[in-house]
């Protein structure tokens, strides 16, 4: 049943009461749905500051702030090092950062993050992961792994709508000329040359840092493609594309470091799949985040803001803000590991001069994330068949994933798309106003008029779409960020304060956000004097 | 009386185009190879508009009259041809070439003959250069107005038959026309509107009961009686009768004839199940047709039989309707047989039963969808559900037609440590169609039948796992979820054979 003979199966009373007034009579009204995202309004509370004074204090070894990708895999590290005696204080109801899951009728999708790539040699601690987890089926430090094939991402994995026709792949192929074609492959060309001269690697800290390289960082992609020589529209389109969707910023402001660090790093294999194959479940990432908190579950405080951060000398005194129990908490923790995004520094920490000035320097995406539960999947439309990823050339969106891709399934029943969209047409700022601003409501007839060129059903398969707001999605890797020394403070060893967040990378992705957890939690457990084998060499 | 004629021309040079498209159409219709029908009817007719033309010299005498009797010739002639051949072609289809190029030759030197008598009959008034002008310029138009109308309207409205008869009244009314035009030049004015007045009787009857007689006739021809049709959620169910064959179609694709479906069905499972004196519990995934499973029951060890397919209205059918009850022998009904109606997939993954005899009977692995239930994860899944001595059969298309494909699945259900055994046999309504047994053991083909067969013989047995040359093995990749190969290898193979 589609949505349009579930509204006439409805009364026509109950309709009428549906369709706002001023919504023309051959439209079908807004689907319902939530509005997901970030505790903007709890966030917001810092600065308005109205929050109790701590009423308890308790001290503990270890604190862990975020219950994020680089928070989890921190406590997990720990954890595994056979080191208990930590706490983990999360803002959300629920843990994992970017890569929780949402739970809609048709199933279970990504709130964000979706995938992971292969991941190569030097991913040593997202390998052990993916043994722990079963996934990785072999010896972690195999160069060509075997993995659970219902992980790997199902043919086929990508296609790309242009044209009124959907392509294989993301690349334009159909209806561009061979000039195009050529600078395709110059592009290419230069990108394995990078890989070659293992330039750019994950984590970001293994990467060459000779002088032509780190000039990279320092003029922007699009500068650099054209100082190439390569301005073929349909190649700009790509890598702007593949920009917005890693960097949620577009090739005019991701740095040129970024930017190829994004083509040239992947040496990830596998023995029983192409190298460019991702890992994905039904939930996008919350499958690695669940599998960080396995056995940690009962160290972990939700729905805690913490608001002040200050080192009293011995210990680092941070005051917890506790919304459903209306107190404040101060913990005294011997070690603490801030793995909470780093635009917060300035307003919560005291003192840290340094830290706080050096924040200032970074900038985060705004994002908006839907989540449409469909009846049915939506028809093909002409050209290669539904894939994994569907993307839209000209568009604002990012293009859509499928909830259900993964499943084995005789009839494909109702799907969950998740419709991904960076608002980097303006400043940062700017762009975090028109996200807040706008109603559900708004959001979702974009959303809906985006896919409508590809998809004229879309509205009348549509039960629910669900908006998540993501103010600070990513942090903003532009040109003289990643290694003009903003990030040098975070990523130091001190006696008592670490950082653990992909923020620290300048690179907002899973790999660089457990890199950072489990090197802070390596350096608290040598602090502690704990032994244990490192799971980063 | 000049325009009169000119408007007469237009309508009759529309005729005559009108019978060879008909003619072309109804041959490329029921023959086939359109471009053959096409040119040979129009490189007939043509010819024979030439041989009408020549003839024409001989007509000297009554100009107007004669053309008056051509007209009701065509008119009777070209309109009963699309019914004429129909109706031949279903009751009498040896002579239908014959009669095809026959009426088209008549009628084609019956056409020839009317615009030299038209010109003939203009010249007495008109100069020369006038005359060819103007004809042929209503000529030309006619066949322009027709050639537009006839797929846009006539075909799809009225059909082959009725606008022959159509085109053969408008013949009449111009002859009647011209008769009351005329009516002081022509002797016998009397004799022949009579003998117009019966062309139209005949041909307004015709297209009266033509509607009624060709749908007759199409059934005869092209469906088979349609005994049972449903749209279930998942699926458009068809089932046909032509004399004592019934036929099962899912959204248009034959899933089986009752002719020869015991070929399929017996080769389906007997030669695992007969190896299997001790088998209780037997899944059948797929087959809600429930004649996997009539043959399954011949056994009476088999203590439960769990048939597991997506759509109820399907095994509603085959457990209610008496004619389909008769072909599976009631077998949905039987106290040992458990039909559930789930995702052959998300049981399987919810279940924890281990059975010894599995059928897999799937649909073709013609999409991504369908071809991650012939992947490598889907058999390792099938593994867990197999007991230690059972055995499991999986339809793997045809290795003939699509012969990469078949030994993609067998290497396939090799790589995750089955022991595939591949077989074949002949079934007419596919042609040569391919079966893998996977165990967890050697197996060994059964020496006798303990159950009474139609097919298979143990004689035969042996040459079913033979594979003649040209279904020998090729080298094919495992099918996963992550390359599909085996869909890109059946969308490659099959494109061959259905053009």
């Amino acid at each position: 049943m589609d949505r349009r003979d579930f509204l006439s199966s409805v009364s026509a009373v109950a309709s009428a009461a549906l369709l706002p007034a001023c919504a023309p009579t051959d439209q079908l009204p807004t689907p319902p749905g939530r509005l997901l995202g970030n505790a903007h309004a709890l966030g917001h509370r810092l600065r308005t500051g109205t929050i109790p004074a701590p009423s308890e204090t308790r001290r503990l070894p270890v604190l862990i702030v975020g219950g994020g990708i680089g928070g989890l895999s921190a406590g997990w590290k720990l954890n595994k090092a056979g080191f208990h005696d930590f706490l983990i204080a999360e803002l959300e109801p629920e843990l994992g950062g970017n890569s929780r899951g949402v739970q809609t009728p048709a199933g279970p999708c990504p709130l964000a993050a979706h995938y992971l790539p292969l991941p190569g040699t030097q991913a040593v601690a997202v390998r052990e992961l993916l043994a722990e987890l079963g996934v990785l089926q072999d010896d972690p430090r195999a160069q060509r792994p075997h993995y659970d094939e219902r992980y790997l991402c199902a043919t086929p994995q990508e296609r790309m709508y242009r044209h009124g026709l959907w392509q294989d792949g993301l690349w334009p192929q159909i209806g561009v000329g061979d000039r195009d074609r050529a600078q395709y492959a110059r592009f290419q060309q230069l990108m394995a040359s990078y890989r070659q001269r293992q330039a750019f690697a994950v984590p970001m800290v293994l990467s060459r840092r000779t002088p032509d390289l780190l000039a990279l960082d320092r003029l922007s992609m699009r500068d650099w493609l054209l100082s190439q020589q390569l301005d073929s529209p349909p190649l700009h389109w790509y890598v702007d594309y593949a920009c917005r969707d890693d960097y949620g910023t577009g090739i005019a402001e991701v740095s040129a470091w970024a930017g190829i660090h994004y083509f040239a790093c992947r040496s990830g294999e596998a023995a029983n799949a192409e190298g460019d194959t991702v890992l994905t479940a039904p939930d996008g990432n919350a499958w690695l985040a669940r599998g960080l908190a396995n056995g940690i579950g009962d160290r972990v405080m939700t729905g805690a803001l913490v608001h002040r951060v200050a080192d009293s000398g011995r210990h680092i005194a941070v005051d917890v803000w506790l919304p459903a129990e209306e107190r404040s908490l101060r913990i005294e923790a011997a070690q603490l590991i801030w793995a909470a995004p780093l635009f917060l520094v300035p307003r919560i920490f005291v003192g840290y001069d340094r830290l706080k000035a050096a924040a200032r320097q970074f900038s985060h995406a705004p994002w908006l994330v839907a989540n449409l539960t469909v009846s049915a999947l939506p028809t093909s439309g002409a050209g290669v068949p539904m894939a994994w990823d569907n993307v839209l050339y000209d568009s604002p969106g990012l293009g859509y994933v499928v909830s259900t891709h993964q499943q084995m399934r005789l009839h494909q029943g109702a799907a969950v798309l998740t419709y991904y969209r960076a608002l980097s047409a303006q400043a940062p700022a700017a762009g975090r106003e028109v996200l807040l601003q706008r109603s559900r409501e708004a959001w979702a007839e974009e959303v809906l008029a985006d896919l409508e060129k590809a998809h004229a059903d879309i509205r009348a398969l549509t039960l629910q779409i669900d908006i998540a707001l993501l103010g600070h999605a990513m942090v903003r890797p532009v040109p003289g960020f990643v290694w003009g020394g903003a990030r040098e403070p975070f990523a130091a060893d001190s006696p008592r304060l670490r950082f653990a967040h992909a923020d620290v990378s300048g690179l907002s992705i899973f790999e660089e956000a457990q890199y950072r957890g489990v090197l802070a939690a390596e350096r608290t457990l040598r602090r502690l004097g704990v032994r244990f084998s490192s799971s980063l060499v | 009386m000049q325009q009169a004629l000119l408007v007469s021309v237009f309508v009759v040079a529309s005729c005559g185009l009108a019978y060879e498209l008909i003619a072309a159409a109804l041959a490329s219709y029921v023959l086939g190879d359109s471009v053959t029908q096409f040119s040979t009817v129009i490189g007939t007719y043509l010819f024979a508009m030439g041989v009408g033309s020549w003839l024409s010299k001989y007509i000297v005498r009554d100009l107007i009259g004669r053309f008056v009797q051509i007209e009701l010739l065509i008119g009777v002639v070209g309109g009963s041809s699309a019914a004429a051949l129909f109706f031949t072609f279903v009751w009498a289809p040896e002579p239908f070439k014959l009669m095809l190029y026959f009426l088209v030759f008549i009628l084609g030197m019956l056409v020839g003959l009317e615009i030299p008598l038209i010109m003939r009959i203009l010249k007495r008034d008109l100069a020369f250069k006038d005359v060819v002008s103007q004809v042929l310029t209503f000529d030309y138009l006619g066949a322009l107005a027709v050639s537009i109308l006839f797929p846009v309207l006539l075909v799809p409205h009225l059909g082959l038959v009725r606008s022959a008869l159509m085109f053969g009244l408008l013949n009449v009314l111009v002859a009647l026309w011209a008769l009351w035009l005329f009516r002081a030049q022509i002797p016998s004015v009397a004799w022949l509107r009579g003998q117009a007045l019966a062309a139209a009787v005949v041909l307004i009857g015709a297209f009266a009961v033509a509607g009624e007689a060709t749908s007759f006739a199409e059934t005869q021809l092209y469906a088979d009686e349609i005994v049972h049709a449903e749209s279930s959620p998942y699926q458009r169910i068809v089932v046909t009768r032509w004399k004592d064959d019934l036929r099962l179609h899912l959204n248009n694709n034959l899933q089986f004839s009752s002719r020869d479906e015991y070929r399929y069905h017996e080769a389906l499972v007997h030669p695992g199940l007969a190896t299997l004196p001790g088998a209780k519990r037997v899944l059948v995934l797929g087959g809600g047709d429930g004649l996997a499973v009539r043959e399954i029951l011949k056994y009476p060890q088999v203590e439960s039989v769990t048939l597991v397919d997506l759509d109820p209205a399907m095994t509603r059918l085959f457990s209610s309707a008496p004619a389909l009850r008769a072909l599976n022998g009631s077998a949905l009904s039987s106290p040992k047989v458990n039909v559930v109606n789930a995702d052959a997939l998300v049981w399987l993954e919810e279940s924890r039963e281990r059975f010894d005899f599995v059928v897999i009977d799937f649909p073709d692995p013609s999409n991504f969808s369908i071809g991650k239930l012939y992947s490598a994860a889907f058999y390792r899944l099938l593994e867990k559900h197999l007991t230690e001595t059972g055995l499991a059969v999986v339809q793997s298309t045809s290795p003939l037609y699509a012969r990469q494909s078949f030994w993609s699945i067998v290497t396939t259900l090799e790589s995750v440590g089955f022991v595939a055994t591949p077989y074949h046999a002949l079934v007419p309504s596919f042609g040569e169609w391919g079966f893998v047994l996977v165990s967890r053991r050697p197996y060994r083909s059964p020496e006798t039948y303990p159950v009474e067969t139609r097919f298979l013989t143990p004689a035969l047995t042996p040459s079913l796992f033979e594979f003649p040359g040209d279904m020998a093995r090729v080298e094919a990749e495992v099918n996963q979820l992550n390359n599909q190969v085996l869909v890109r290898y059946f969308e490659k193979e099959w494109r061959h054979v259905i053009r």
